[in-house]
């Protein structure tokens, strides 16, 4: 199964407290500071649409928003280029990637302690209808990686996956634990040192 | 860049119109070409530029960070997309919409692509065009095919090229309308795109269509050709036909289009749109692009000589029965209702529903029935909000919808009854805005955000006083509401701020040694009256107090204008240097150690610069029809060979051979304005001109290349084994490369190539 452009979105905390404005700071302060080994590029302010992108630091290999979809707040990690390796690597590269953002994030001087994202819940998409339309045939073809994969992350704790079925939507599934999660244990989890 | 891109090809084929799929291969193939080096770079550039794939800032591989300018690394290193354009650096598709026109299923279409290639938002132009940004070049051709599947093509949306068409979006509910002038916008589209006529201007062609003189939903006095619906009684019987206007156009000279003729009758239109195509191909300027637009050519001639060229042009072209085939069917843009006719009851609503109703909802001519306008903060729409109000459409209006130069949608055909719920819905998906066409629906290009020639942020200030105005909007006077506002990055007015009653512009100043956001400030233009004049420059203010100019201006009109004086008559009556000195103080700009804000931008925090600014494409360069000939003759022959690899000779030698006949067909448009299509013709066209004269003849070859093209010609009926075709395609090779150098000869030779075009 070739699967590319996985988007992860991990959920903040306190959304009533997100505010946007000090995200062009961060996000430009990170291309001046080349934080990761991609290429970012700039960043596309979007704070003026409602329910919209929010705000993105636009990369060569994947871009990086405090995203605002369906009202609900969160880090979005959208990967464009492709990855080699397996479905499992794939996905721990994605959400890797995620986690080390959102803990970027946290930790930023500017938001003074003020953003927390959970671990609990987690959004995964894939970003092209063609390799990935939203179907049951897809959720069944990949519920043994997304299983896998997520066993793995959350430590054998209970969680489920939910799978929203309109087909005009991207392949996407909740990923939910019983339990709350923080961002430094599912680190530590997809072995980040 | 998508792992899917290789495959919707063979998906979308059965789907697609077969004459724009085939476009599309050409397209990917040209992509291939140039990955291989096999093409030039400034071919392949006006080659995207006329499918809608534009270049976006900092896609020179350079950024300045803020503090120090950035090299941007991107992984295909040297290869260009177009000179000093990198090929990985993130790019903006332009997708045409004649007329703004849009069914659910395309729109559902561009919700899936804004998603998939680009940044999550679609963005609504100031010519009802759509936008999509950080695009890579290799998803292109993808996107293309999916666009194709319903119906839309992206061809001349960029480049040297009729651009998109549009009109007003009330045509044919409209009570001011003459008719409905959507099915007129619709063949013009048509019949120009892809135009052998259209196809060797030195700059873009701007077409619009209104349906009264007095609104300004079409603005048709900004544009190249601009046509007003009109009707006139002769022998009883009330003929269709156009008020038409040429020669329009904002840029830093803002031009009012000038009536070329008070009635062009409708079966009229497209042969004189044709023959204007040909006059402005054949006189227009195409070395100096700030002087390439038609409004200086008809400036130059003046309008009565530019007529009689365009008349004596119309007078020599050879019938075609697509001028009139569209008239007989003006009937199938007819949009009918979902629901029937009804009206709102008088039971009480909120007050969000009231002001809503006030700015975004006018009644159409059909009883019962009104338009909603959708307002969209800075053009701007999600993938989600663009299938909910696919969702909206399908529920309450039937089909369509379109989109405004206001860069808003509009639904039609709502069933007034419905509006409750209509707002109700819109407002889920964050749609239930007001302030359609008020002061608050700030207009702007794209500004410094995504332009490569962007000097300030237009869609800073915009967002800025967009939201300050909002915030206001309920106790903001009458008098002001109804005020536009426009703001463009720089100069060239792609927010058409000459024609707003407060415009900005872009520009910088150098203060203690540090560079300063500032906009130029354009009082008075007129929106009405299809754009009927243009403000004045008043002097620059820097960027961070551009809302305090807005406040001080709107607050005096407020308070001084007289009985129902208009804000134009209010700034004239006032004088420019009353303006300027109201103004005064607030041109200045504190020390940067005092306050470093005035040192960056709108929504940017990183510290002022002009250095990311790079080169336009606005109309790309200037590439003859003659390169693009050679061009596709050697794409051609590309193609052979795959054929010959696939095995198949019989094709391979005549892609072969037919690549040598677009080559010499392309050499002989230097020689001749009537370019024939017959093979027979071109050959001899070619002995004539070409090797007769031994202007085709190689220093050292002499007459060899020419040679191939004839005896290819004389066999083409031969059948070809692998051995001949792979000899066809050799030959085929060196004929196109011999093109090249004669072609290169003559246009460096002292003496003019024939002056007979
Ligand atoms: S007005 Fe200037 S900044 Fe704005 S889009 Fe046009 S060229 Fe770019």
């Amino acid at each position: 199964m070739d699967i590319q452009h996985l988007n992860v979105k991990f959920f903040v905390e306190h959304p009533e407290v997100v505010d946007l404005d000090p995200f062009l700071t961060i996000f430009n302060r990170w291309i001046q500071e080349q934080v990761c080994d991609d290429l970012l590029i700039d960043v596309a302010d979007y704070r003026h649409v409602v329910a919209g992108p929010g705000v993105v630091l636009i990369g060569h290999q994947a871009n990086y928003s405090l995203d605002n979809t369906d009202n609900r707040s969160g880090f979005l990690y959208n990967r464009k280029a492709r990855l080699d390796g397996s479905v499992q690597d794939r996905l721990r590269q994605a959400v890797r990637s995620a986690l080390l953002a959102c803990r970027r994030l946290e930790e930023d001087p500017l938001l003074q302690g003020a953003l927390r994202f959970s671990g609990q819940e987690v959004r995964v998409l894939i970003n092209d209808r063609l390799i990935a339309p939203n179907t049951e045939a897809m959720l069944l073809a990949l519920q043994p990686e997304l299983h896998a994969f997520f066993d793995g992350l959350y430590g054998g704790a209970e969680y489920t996956i939910s799978h929203p079925s309109d087909p005009r939507e991207r392949f996407t599934v909740h990923v939910q634990a019983s339990a709350p999660f923080d961002i430094t244990t599912l680190l530590d989890a997809v072995n980040i040192p | 860049m998508k792992v899917s891109n290789g495959r919707w090809r063979e998906r979308l084929l059965d789907q697609m119109p077969p004459a724009l799929a085939r476009e599309i291969d050409v397209y990917e193939t040209e992509i291939e070409l140039r990955k291989q080096g096999k093409l030039d770079e400034k071919v392949f550039a006006e080659t995207r530029l006329r499918r809608g794939a534009y270049g976006q800032r900092y896609d020179n591989g350079q950024r300045h960070d803020g503090r120090q300018t950035r090299h941007l690394d991107y992984p295909s290193a040297g290869l260009t997309k177009g000179p000093n354009t990198l090929w990985d650096a993130p790019g903006m598709q332009r997708i045409k919409i004649p007329f703004g026109g849009l069914t659910t299923r395309q729109l559902d279409v561009l919700a899936d692509l804004t998603e998939e290639y680009s940044d999550g938002i679609a963005h609504v132009t100031t010519r009802q065009d759509f936008q999509l940004h950080f695009v890579h070049i290799d998803d292109t051709p993808s996107l293309m095919r999916r666009l194709a599947a319903v119906g839309i093509t992206t061809r001349e949306a960029c480049g040297n090229a009729v651009r998109n068409v549009t009109a007003c979006p009330y045509s044919g509910v409209c009570s001011d309308e003459t008719f409905d002038v959507t099915p007129y916008a619709h063949a013009c589209a048509r019949f120009l795109l892809g135009h052998p006529d259209t196809q060797d201007f030195g700059r873009k062609f701007k077409i619009a269509f209104s349906g009264c003189k007095h609104d300004a939903c079409a603005l048709t006095t900004i544009h190249d050709m601009g046509a007003i619906a009109a009707t006139r009684v002769e022998d009883g019987r009330v003929r269709r036909g156009f008020e038409l206007y040429v020669g329009g156009g904002l840029g830093s000279v803002p031009y009012q289009a000038k009536l070329f003729d008070a009635f062009v009758p409708e079966e009229e239109l497209l042969p004189i749109a044709q023959a204007i195509s040909r006059v402005f191909a054949r006189l227009g300027e195409k070395k100096n692009r700030a002087r390439a637009r038609i409004k200086f050519l008809v400036n130059n001639l003046g309008m009565e000589e530019f007529k009689r060229l365009i008349l004596e042009e119309r007078a020599s072209l050879p019938p075609d029965p697509t001028w009139t085939a569209h008239l007989d069917r003006l009937h199938a843009h007819e949009e009918t209702p979902l629901k029937p006719a009804s009206s709102l009851n008088g039971t009480a609503h909120s007050e969000g529903f009231r002001r809503w109703v006030e700015t975004n909802v006018r009644p159409q001519k059909q009883p019962g029935y009104v338009v909603v306008t959708v307002t969209l903060p800075l053009g701007d729409i999600t993938a989600g909000q663009l299938r909910g109000l696919v969702d909206i459409a399908r529920r309450f209006v039937n089909d369509t919808l379109r989109t405004t130069v206001e860069q808003n949608f509009v639904l039609r055909w709502v069933s007034e009854a419905d509006l409750p719920e209509m707002y109700a819905a819109l407002d889920r998906i964050g749609l239930g805005q007001s302030g359609a066409g008020t002061i608050v629906d700030v207009v702007a290009c794209p500004g410094t955000d995504t332009c490569k020639l962007g000097i300030a942020s237009s869609r800073g200030l915009a967002g800025e006083l967009r939201k300050r105005l909002a915030e206001q909007s309920v106790c903001l006077d009458r008098a002001i509401q109804d005020l536009r506002i426009k703001v463009s990055g720089c100069f060239n007015s792609c927010g058409q701020h000459h024609i707003a009653d407060i415009g900005f512009y872009g520009v910088s100043r150098h203060i203690g040694g540090y560079t300063v956001p500032h906009f130029q400030v354009i009082l008075g233009g007129q929106w009405t009256e299809n754009a009927g004049s243009y403000g004045l420059a008043m002097g620059a203010v820097p960027s961070k107090r551009i809302p305090e100019v807005v406040e001080r201006i709107t607050r005096r009109y407020v308070a001084e204008r007289r009985n129902g004086e208009s804000f134009q008559e209010f700034v004239k009556r006032i004088g420019k240097s009353e303006v300027k000195t109201m103004l005064d103080d607030l041109t200045h700009v504190p020390d940067h150690s005092v306050d470093a804000s005035f040192y960056s931008d709108w929504r940017d925090p990183r510290e002022f610069t002009t250095g990311d600014m790079g080169v336009g494409e606005c109309a790309g360069e200037v590439v003859s029809q003659v390169e693009f000939g050679l061009a596709a003759a050697e794409r051609e022959v590309f193609e052979a060979q795959v054929l010959l690899d696939r095995g198949d000779a019989q094709q391979a030698g005549h892609q072969a051979y037919v690549s040598m006949i677009h080559a010499a067909q392309a050499l002989l448009r230097t020689k001749m304005a009537e370019i024939t299509n017959d093979p027979d013709r071109i050959v001899n066209d070619f002995r004539t001109h070409f090797y007769d004269t031994e202007r085709f003849f190689d220093p050292f070859a002499g007459g060899k290349f020419a040679q191939y093209l004839f005896l290819a010609h004389q066999r083409a009926a031969s059948p070809y084994t692998p051995e001949s075709a792979h000899h066809r395609i050799e030959e085929a090779q060196l004929f196109i490369e011999a093109a090249y150098s004669c072609y290169g000869r003559m246009s460096t030779a002292t003496v003019p190539v024939d002056g007979s075009r």
